[in-house]
């Protein structure tokens, strides 16, 4: 058998497992960055939030105290390798506290965390980014900080860290393989049986190498459509007189009004 | 007590920096004041503090009589009444047009949307920009972004409009634009308190006129006692340079 033969047998043979073993990985990386925004989003929200000047001393400190809990999670967990933290995690639950987390709930746990992680300093970055004049225009108009956050900043600190989000989506595909080290059966431990069972490294490596570039472009491709689609139209229409009393529902002398200026 | 706003004793320190000094004076219902003044006399400061955006070190600043810094008032309703335009705009960029000058209405004024979107097309209808409802900030050019910006803080219905430099992030061509629009509503009786470095302008529509030298009022009075006939050295001097400039160009 030629080296393409080989490859050929490799997955049709093994296409349920291979197919399994992606199937398990996108999951993974899906839901755990999903979720890894939902924490960073979180820890980031936090680490901007300023204390007034006139609030009391206890509400300062326990503000100051939170954000200090949160930057040691995020220089641990960014500072350490996940291979580790997943061993740490997985069998310390297991010794420590007689818990068995199983396969799914520590690999969502570990990835989760990790990315929350690094979303958090890109959040902070993102809502830093985002220029101070429209807080200072919200506040002028007598909007509070949670609507300013929640209608101006947020979203366009959002749309700024979408490539970001689709950074980490990748590195999660790619790393969901670490995760081989507490048993996951994911794309990369399926690449291991493979290659363990006939011995046809190259081949095996090649075939999931293929595997995970169709992952990870498409993905990128994915997620350059949203970013496309939240930018919104490049051009806009010149409203008329007509769309104009039809989007206010104005009365009839309004127009009238209108059309005399 | 028909005054507005009134300012007391206001000073303002950022760090060892003294940037305002003791400033009292008084807006009126239906004044147009204008603060003048060289660069770095402390004029955005004193509307920044005024609105809120700056904490003044010591001193009140008086709404109807309230004093707004000890909760007076509350501080969002007490920004909600009183307008800012902006040297750059601020427009939501995330926002159309519209959306931009509904917001507000919507979050602090708590009016439903048909409400709020009937009042923001009357005043973007007043200042132009009718047309542009469907676009965003990015889309605009810098007079049609600031037409927005007063359209923004009219559909609020302040009781006075602070404007800080509203021209002068302006291409030349687009200054006249924005300077009409403040020009109707000078008028119509839109009280006003605008920093502008446009002394025609400032001449021709103001009802009330403050020089600011060294973070200090050097000098105030009406429109034309500070324009034909000012008492003060430095503001002899200022608006001599003024003229020269202007003959210049
Ligand atoms: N946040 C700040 N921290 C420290 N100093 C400041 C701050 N804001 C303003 N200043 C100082 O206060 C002084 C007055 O500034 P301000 O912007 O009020 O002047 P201005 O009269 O508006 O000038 P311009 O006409 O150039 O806009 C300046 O010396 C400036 O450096
Ligand atoms: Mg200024």
């Amino acid at each position: 058998m030629s080296f393409f033969q080989r490859m050929v047998y490799i997955v049709q043979t093994y296409s349920v497992s291979l197919l399994k073993g992606a199937g398990v990985t996108m999951a993974i990386a899906i839901i755990c960055t999903a979720l890894g925004c939902i924490i960073g989003l979180g820890v980031g929200i936090v680490q901007t939030i300023e204390p007034k000047k006139n609030s009391s001393p206890i509400s300062k400190f326990f503000i100051k105290f939170f954000k200090t809990l949160l930057s040691i999670y995020v220089e641990f967990f960014r500072g350490t390798p996940m291979m580790l933290q997943a061993a740490f995690i997985f069998y310390g639950f297991s010794q420590l506290f007689g818990i068995n987390l199983g396969m799914w709930k520590a690999a969502i746990l570990i990835v989760s965390i990790n990315t929350g992680a690094y979303m958090a300093e890109t959040v902070r970055g993102g809502i830093l980014s985002v220029d101070i004049g429209q807080t200072e225009g919200a506040k002028a108009i007598g909007m509070n900080h949670f609507q300013t956050m929640t209608s101006i900043i947020l979203p366009q600190a959002f749309r700024l860290i979408m490539p970001q989000i689709g950074n980490n989506l990748i590195i999660n595909i790619k790393d969901t393989c670490v995760l081989s080290i507490i048993g996951t059966v994911e794309l990369f431990f399926t690449f291991k049986s493979i290659s363990g069972a006939l011995y046809t490294y190259f081949e095996a490596a090649s075939v999931t190498l293929i595997i995970y570039f169709i992952l990870t472009f498409s993905c990128s491709k994915i997620m350059r459509y949203f970013e496309k689609k939240m930018d919104g139209p490049a051009n806009f229409d010149l409203a008329t007189t007509d769309t104009l009393a039809y989007t206010s529902g104005m009365n009839l002398a309004h127009i009238a009004t209108r059309e005399r200026l | 007590m028909n005054e507005i706003l009134k300012i007391e004793h206001l000073s303002k320190t950022f760090g060892n920096n003294v940037v305002l000094t003791d400033i009292d004076f008084e807006v009126k219902k239906g004044d147009v004041t204008s603060i003048i003044g060289a660069s770095g006399s402390g004029k955005s400061t004193l509307l920044r503090c005024i609105n809120l955006l700056e904490t003044p070190t010591s001193g009140e600043v008086l709404f109807h009589g309230n004093k707004v810094a000890e909760g007076g008032i509350k501080e969002e309703d007490y920004r909600a009444k009183v307008g800012m335009v902006f040297q750059s705009f601020n427009l939501f960029n995330n926002h159309t047009v519209l959306s931009n000058c509904m917001l507000g209405q919507i979050k602090v004024l708590k009016r439903n949307k048909e409400e709020a979107k009937a009042q923001a097309l009357k005043y973007l209808e007043k200042v132009g920009m009718a047309p542009y409802i469907n676009a965003k900030p990015s889309q605009l050019s810098g007079g049609q972004k600031q037409r927005v910006a007063i359209a923004r803080a009219l559909a609020m219905d302040p009781e006075i409009l602070l404007f800080d430099e509203p021209t002068s992030a302006l291409d030349p061509e687009t200054v006249g634009e924005v300077l009409d629009v403040m020009r109707t509503l000078a008028k119509e009786g839109t009280t006003m308190l605008v920093v502008t470095h446009e002394m025609s302008f400032a001449r021709d529509i103001s009802s009330h006129v403050v020089f600011m030298a060294d973070g200090k009022i050097e000098e105030e009075g009406s429109s034309k006692d500070i324009f034909y006939n000012p008492q003060s050295a430095r503001t002899k001097e200022f608006l001599t340079r003024f003229r020269e400039d202007k003959q210049e160009s």
